[in-house]
């Protein structure tokens, strides 16, 4: 098993150092110029080269990288040539946004996802398979952006039970963050009132985030069942007299789940750089919007920063997923 | 002795895209307590959808009774429901199956699989649910009894951590958890190599003969059926042709096709006698043939094996055969 973790670790350093090649060569082939935005609209050529120089972005390029990945490793994300901000504090601000909506987001997607994959195989084919399956095809096919909206129109606007946009009132003074998570900071400080304001607000765009996501894992998990339950050891199972509700949960489930963690940890990642769309429709705080404004700005150093926060998740995400499968599977702990 | 097992003109049917076969086709066998009967036949006869019938573990659809009873004591298993069904599996008959890799969970270690069987068992004959200390208990000594060594360490192996008599051995002592009254072998050796095959099978004749079990054998393998039973049934497409001591039978063979069967067997003290093939393949049960269904392979089919179906009628005592032309 240790060496299994290793192997696994190891995989994962050599996809970072991929990771930053990549996101390096991204800001470089952008076509906006630093050095202009960095020393401003009425800047003249002079100027400019001064910026150029005072950024370090007339050394050539391998020196760059070298710095850029030095700086790295020290937790150095550089500044925002717009606003000067460290991008580093700016992602310890904007990523707990992000992070509590994608967690609560897979929340859902798990927890109803997991156990209507389950129902619907077993009953394949029936009217709860049909419905299922209507509501995972629209699901994945519905944008995100129009099925917020239309959240936002029937809850805030029509129905005024929920507020539209944001991540809480622009009234109410937020607390000092403890993790930086809304939802968790209140239960911690047992701020029930607070707690409720924060989830009135998550809730529309963790739905719409979450669709998707719950919709894949209800399909994966459905056909991954179909399939285990016809297995010969679950036969053997009903032969010995196993007890149906254990051949389903345990028996069968546990054979189902390998496929279906394979298809949550690549929804973690894909939600997190999704979020973007949800972000800007309920302007939520978070790196998606961060890096939508940075991007337009040309600002090239946060969308470098966001980029490497989505794929360190991505990277994060798969090494947790492998490290359980070699929990319940037993067979790759030797391979 | 009384019968354990009566099983009367069962037919059933598996509906497919491509229209209804007809599986089995009026089999009609008994068996009593401590009897062993081996049944033999080609793949596709049927031999497995009847062993698995008498657990009802047929998926239905697409399989479907047609008509029949299995009585098992004095209940008709086919039309027990599920919930009654459940008391019988394992507690009254045990099943052990061809490939042990398969029929064990991958993911589950031996002794969660056998204390769920063990748990799961109590529950259906409506006892007490053991702790799983108990179960875990029962289960050792289980598998001290089909002779594995370890039994503790064993438990917590996964099942490709064994090699594939260890995994038949599991299932055999899996089998016997519920101390059943019949045991129900489909090709428990198939998948084995030889040296191994003959210890499985003299495992299950020694167990057989300790715990007074009931055991069915299914097996396309005639030595494998000659070694282990007393009687032998021959499927053919469905339909069981005859019935017979096995020792008359192998001797003595009244039906063409069990003839055939047992002259397709190499014999290892006259190699100069080749065996000789069965032409023809087995027929398609979906529009199978008319009359007797082996008649297009049989030599000495005639007119009225196309038009009639042949009943099994009782030629000599203890020995029936299903075919117009059989004479004593």
């Amino acid at each position: 098993m240790a060496g299994y973790i290793l192997r696994r670790i190891g995989l994962a350093g050599l996809m970072l150092f991929g990771l930053v090649c990549l996101t390096f060569v991204i800001a470089n082939v952008a076509p906006s110029d630093p050095a202009a935005l960095a020393a401003g609209p009425d800047a003249g050529r002079s100027q400019i080269e001064q910026a150029r120089r005072e950024y370090g972005l007339d050394k050539p390029l391998p020196e760059q990288f070298l710095r850029y990945v030095t700086d790295l490793a020290q937790g150095n994300f550089g500044r925002s040539i717009a606003t000067g901000r460290s991008v580093g504090t700016d992602l310890a601000r904007y990523f707990p946004a992000t992070l509590e909506l994608v967690i609560l987001a897979m929340l859902l997607g798990v927890l109803l996802g997991v156990p209507l994959g389950v129902v619907s195989a077993l009953r394949k084919d029936g009217p709860v398979d049909h419905v299922t399956r209507i509501f995972a095809v629209s699901g994945i096919a519905l944008p995100p952006f129009w099925f917020g909206l239309l959240l936002q129109l029937a809850f805030a606007t029509w129905l005024g039970l929920l507020p539209t946009s944001g991540r809480i009132s622009v009234f109410t003074e937020p607390p000092d963050p403890i993790t930086g998570l809304l939802l968790l900071d209140n239960t911690l400080r047992g701020q029930w009132p607070l707690f409720r304001e924060a989830l009135s607000y998550i809730i529309l765009p963790a739905i719409v985030l979450s669709l998707p996501c719950l919709a894949s894992i209800l399909r994966v998990n459905r056909s991954e069942m179909v399939e285990a339950l016809r297995m010969d050891y679950v036969v053997a199972a009903r032969a010995h007299g196993v007890t149906p509700w254990r051949i389903v949960m345990v028996h069968a489930l546990k054979n189902a789940m390998l496929p279906t963690l394979a298809i949550i940890g690549l929804r973690w990642g894909w939600m997190m750089s999704s979020t973007v769309l949800v972000e800007t429709v309920f302007d939520w705080p978070g790196i998606g919007l961060y890096a939508v404004s940075s991007a337009i700005a040309g600002d090239f150093k946060p969308v470098m920063g966001v980029t490497l926060i989505v794929g360190l998740n991505f990277m994060v995400a798969n090494l947790i997923v492998d490290l359980l499968y070699g929990v319940l599977d037993p067979r790759l702990r030797r391979a | 002795m009384s019968a354990l097992l009566e099983i009367r003109d069962y037919r059933l049917a598996f509906d497919t895209f491509d229209g209804t076969a007809q599986v089995l086709d009026g089999i009609d066998l008994t068996l009593s307590a401590g009897e062993t009967l081996g049944i033999v036949g080609e793949t596709g006869c049927g031999k497995s959808v009847l062993a698995r019938s008498l657990l009802q573990l047929n998926p239905m659809p697409p399989a479907r009774v047609v008509s029949g009873q299995i009585h098992f004591r004095d209940e008709d298993i086919l039309r027990l429901p599920e919930r009654a069904m459940r008391r019988l599996r394992g507690r009254a008959i045990a099943m052990i199956f061809q490939d042990p890799a398969s029929y064990l969970n991958p993911l589950l270690a031996i002794g969660t699989q056998m204390e769920d069987a063990i748990r799961g068992q109590d529950i259906a004959a409506s006892l007490r649910k053991r702790p799983r200390a108990a179960a875990r208990a029962r289960a050792a000594e289980l598998l001290a009894a089909v002779g594995l060594p370890e039994p503790a360490r064993l438990l917590d192996s996964h099942p490709h951590m064994l090699s594939g008599g260890m995994r038949q051995r599991v299932l055999i002592a899996m089998a016997l958890a519920g101390d059943p009254a019949l045991l129900v072998a489909d090709e428990p050796t198939t998948a084995l190599d030889v040296t191994v095959q003959a210890q499985v099978l003299a495992l299950i004749a020694r167990l057989v003969a300790e715990r007074g079990l009931a055991l069915m054998l299914i097996s396309h393998d005639l030595g494998v059926v000659a070694a282990s039973c007393a009687r032998v049934a021959v499927m053919y497409a469905g339909t069981v042709v005859e019935e017979a001591p096995t020792g008359e039978l192998l001797a003595r063979p009244l039906h063409p096709y069990a003839r055939g069967l047992i002259a397709a067997v190499p014999d290892l003290d006259h190699p100069e006698r080749r065996p000789q093939g069965i032409a023809g393949s087995i027929p398609g049960l979906i529009a199978p043939p008319s009359g007797c269904r082996f008649h297009p392979r049989c030599s000495a089919a005639t007119d009225r094996c196309r038009r009639e179906k042949p009943l099994r009628r009782e030629l000599l005592p203890g020995r029936s055969v299903a075919c117009h032309h059989a004479t004593p």
